[in-house]
């Protein structure tokens, strides 16, 4: 039978069979790891945000000098950008997603730390009325708040202010977390001591101004706070196509009110995201060149040695041809030589995968390999070397039978 | 002989050029492609400061006590401001300084221009030796400017640049938060990154460069406030930047040079008589648990290197070992077939050791060509990575050339080997047995 021929004619070169088999299984297993590793980048690159993406801009503004009152700077700077042509809302604001700004506080469902309740760290969010509008976040049960809610956040005092906030919008993934049985809304949970704050809404998503992992990311929660400290960002919301606009319009509006002050990160928010991202960005660039070229190097080793071998067989594939062979006999015997040993390299290669899947977990904090990659790698490997090998296995199959007959 | 074995070769080659061309590229496209990514890898992880590293060290206290501590039990990665104070105070180390971040807004003298937002720390004296800061002009402060709390500051290049136009500004007077201060110093374009002096705010990388350093004591006394990172494990009594002074907060910084394994010694039971003295003053109420890591080990102790250039490095290492038994496996085909004419060359009176000798040099002239190729393609790599990689880390992307030079040798290595096996097998036949067979 042909595949004990096959069998037969690979052990004469056992050691270049072998040889090849390790290469497919390297390529095999690196590149199953790689590609993982890019679907897992690319999935934290497209976590939703929650917010408008493409309707926000914003800008940061820091007082220089001492500015005694900054709540009041910050309502006429909203009123003169709320005048903007084109601006639909607009809020002051301290953190926003992928902006990094991050003030984590952990949140208690009981008032005294030492009773079993449930503490989650989360992000914080503080801004004036209308944040909720203008990032467009959108709410699931509740209501936004209410405008005698509003306290300063006191950052003069490193946030006291959390010791005298009513209210508070949790994320719908920290609601869960808190009240992992019941309903959220309504509930008491204690940011700061032994001090109260209810639940008044829950949105579903907004994304932490770092990201802290898989599982957390969306632990965030805003309070009715008002920024006061020295800098500031402002967020507007517009129309896609007014944003570059808006933004000049903006900084001319800030500059006039007053000349001292200084402007800076002025961008859209789609900018901003871009930004956060870029060295994950580029990581899945040198990837993705890396496996292919992996692929390349293997697929041309396996084309490389098939020429080789035909090269060197042309008196056996002959005479197989004179005996009563057909082409397609010998071209499915390259075919199936291919495939036998494209197999062998996946089955190491399989195993090959797992355990540098396991390394890297180790060493790196990956998550696991799923199982479906395997399938998906090996019909890789598969197609790779039948087309590799396509060629030469069609000039075999070309050989004329009158070669048997030729001495050497 | 050699020129003989090298004609012998080269017709061998001629004879099946796409195959020589398949092997010649794999190794030259191995070694450069594993050399890019390392030296990308190194643009983000390399010792910042090769000479020094092993002499500098970050003290940690552990003020906080068991529930404070990191996972692995190792104390914050800041200290607060009274141990900061008492390390400065008892001066044990050679060189030593405390230091914190700041982001002052500095107003230039000439009316029209805005004022600035500049970035730079507050630090001791001896921040500058010890780090080796290069200066353009002047240098730094001295330890009377430290204790007497003088209005003196150090600038970059890069603000003597805007606030001076790039002449020796040494003398001249900068108004910084409102106060003047004399310049005694201004540095070379310095921006080392990782920035290890401060690994705990800036994460290790920074786009940004410190432009402008203050004495410790002065930025304090003037209220210039912290503009890093606070970690508290319990509330601020009081507000502002008088109460995280007084907190228990950890926001500073501190590095000391210790030039020998005593002084590393000295420096330990000196750091843990410290914490014994705070337990008996009823301060701490647990066993000391220091740490003094030298600079390597700290950057990796507070994961610095990012974990994916890491696993890139992982990736280049597979590329070039999947290229190098690319190689071997079509070299040992190629080689394996060649009995016959070993036959011949034996019968006709040639030695062992001259077949070895062919095919060494065939080999070699492969694993050469290879090599050529691949330090060719690496240039090639380590320029565009300019083009494709962002600014930030394509700047610090440089070739290692000792690095390149072994993954050469091992290319070539590997290569020649190839050539040996076969030459072996086929060298140990009788001769007149290859030559009757085919």
């Amino acid at each position: 039978m042909q595949w004990r021929l096959i069998l037969h004619s690979l052990t004469r070169h056992r050691l270049t069979v072998l040889l090849l088999v390790v290469q497919v299984a390297l390529t095999c297993a690196i590149v199953c790891n790689v590609v993982f590793m890019i679907a897992s980048r690319s999935t934290q690159m497209r976590l939703p945000s929650g917010v408008a993406e493409n309707q926000l801009v914003m800008i940061q503004s820091v007082d220089v000098g001492d500015n005694q009152h900054p709540l009041v700077r910050h309502d006429e700077d909203l009123a003169a950008l709320r005048a903007i042509t084109g601006v639909q809302s607009v809020a002051a604001v301290d953190a926003l997603p992928f902006n990094e700004n991050d003030w984590t506080s952990s949140i208690n469902t009981s008032a005294d730390s030492n009773q079993s309740g449930i503490s989650v760290p989360a992000s914080a969010y503080n801004g004036t009325p209308g944040e909720l509008q203008t990032l467009g976040l959108h709410l699931l049960a509740g209501r936004d708040f209410l405008p005698d809610e509003y306290v300063p956040e006191d950052s003069a005092h490193g946030g006291l202010g959390l010791s005298r906030v009513p209210a508070t919008i949790v994320t719908r993934a920290l609601a869960d977390k808190l009240f992992p049985g019941g309903n959220a809304l309504g509930k008491s949970v204690y940011p700061w001591d032994a001090h109260p704050t209810r639940i008044v809404g829950i949105v579903d998503h907004l994304l932490r101004p770092h990201l802290h992992g898989a599982g957390a990311n969306e632990d965030s929660m805003l309070f009715s706070m008002l920024p006061d400290d020295s800098s500031v960002t402002y967020v507007l919301r517009t129309a896609p196509q007014d944003r570059l606009r808006v933004l000049r319009d903006a900084k001319t509006v800030l500059t006039g009110l007053d000349h001292q002050r200084i402007l800076r990160d002025a961008h859209t928010f789609v900018e901003l995201r871009a930004s956060f991202f870029h060295r994950d960005r580029t990581m899945i660039g040198m990837l993705i060149a890396a496996a292919l070229a992996l692929l390349a190097v293997t697929a041309v080793a396996i084309g490389g040695l098939a020429s080789f071998w035909v090269q060197q067989r042309r008196k056996q594939i002959g005479i197989r041809r004179a005996i009563g062979a057909t082409r397609g006999d010998i071209l499915r015997y390259f075919q199936s030589e291919n495939f036998l040993i494209v197999t062998l390299g996946i089955v190491i290669g399989m195993a090959l995968a797992f355990v540098l899947n396991a390394m890297l977990m180790r060493f790196y904090e990956l998550p696991h390999l799923p199982l479906y990659y395997l399938p998906i790698g090996a019909l890789v490997l598969w197609g790779l070397g039948q087309l590799a090998v396509l060629g030469p296995a069609l000039r075999a199959s070309q050989v004329p039978p009158v070669v048997a007959t030729r001495s050497v | 002989m050699f020129s003989y074995y090298l004609e012998l070769a080269i017709r061998s080659l001629k004879r099946s050029p796409g195959l020589t061309a398949l092997m010649v590229l794999a190794i030259g496209f191995g070694v450069a492609a594993s050399m890019t990514s390392w030296s990308v890898f190194r643009a983000v992880s390399g010792d910042p400061i090769p000479w020094k590293s092993a002499k500098l060290f970050v003290p940690q206290i552990d003020m906080w006590g068991p529930s404070g501590r990191n996972a692995d039990g190792s104390p914050p990665s800041a200290m607060d401001y009274t141990d900061a104070l008492a390390l400065m105070r008892d001066h044990r180390a050679r060189l030593q300084s405390a230091m914190y971040q700041i982001s002052p807004s500095v107003v230039p003298a000439d009316a029209g221009k805005h004022p600035l937002n500049v970035g730079g720390h507050a630090v001791y004296s001896e921040f500058f030796p010890m780090l080796d800061a290069p200066f353009m002009y002047g240098s730094g402060w001295s330890a009377t400017d430290d204790a007497n709390r003088a209005q003196v500051v150090v600038i970059a290049n890069k603000l003597n640049q805007k606030l001076f136009g790039g002449v020796d500004s040494v003398g001249k007077s900068v108004n910084i938060e409102g106060k003047d201060y004399r310049v005694v110093g201004v540095l070379k374009d310095w921006n080392p990154q990782p920035r290890y002096y401060d690994v705990v705010n800036s994460g290790g990388f920074s786009t940004g460069t410190d432009e402008v350093f203050l004495p410790f004591q002065t930025a304090v006394q003037a209220d210039i406030f912290n503009d890093g990172n606070v970690n508290c494990n319990a509330v601020q009594a009081e507000s502002g930047f008088i109460g995280l002074q007084h907190s228990t907060c950890a926001w500073i910084a501190f590095m000391v040079e210790l030039d020998d394994a005593a002084a590393v010694t000295t420096y330990r039971e000196y750091l843990n008589g410290y914490a014994h003295d705070q337990q008996a003053a009823g301060r701490f109420s647990w066993a000391p648990n220091n740490r003094l890591l030298d600079v390597p080990s700290w950057l990796e102790s507070q994961h610095v290197v990012p974990s994916d250039t890491k696993v890139s490095l992982l990736v280049a290492f597979g590329l070039l070992l999947v290229c190098l038994v690319n190689t071997v496996g079509l070299l040992l085909a190629k080689f394996l077939r060649r009995s016959g004419e070993i036959g011949v060359r034996r019968a006709l009176g040639a030695p062992r050791a001259a077949i070895y000798a062919q095919f060494l040099t065939e080999a070699g002239i492969i694993g050469a060509s290879g090599g050529v190729l691949g330090v060719l393609l690496t240039g090639v790599g380590v320029t565009s990575v300019g083009w494709v990689l962002p600014r930030d880390i394509a700047a610090l992307a440089r070739v290692d050339v000792s690095l390149l030079v072994l993954t050469l040798l091992v290319a070539v290595i590997a290569t020649t080997l190839a050539g040996l096996y076969p030459t072996y097998r086929a060298s140990r036949v009788q001769p007149a047995w290859q030559l009757k067979s085919n």
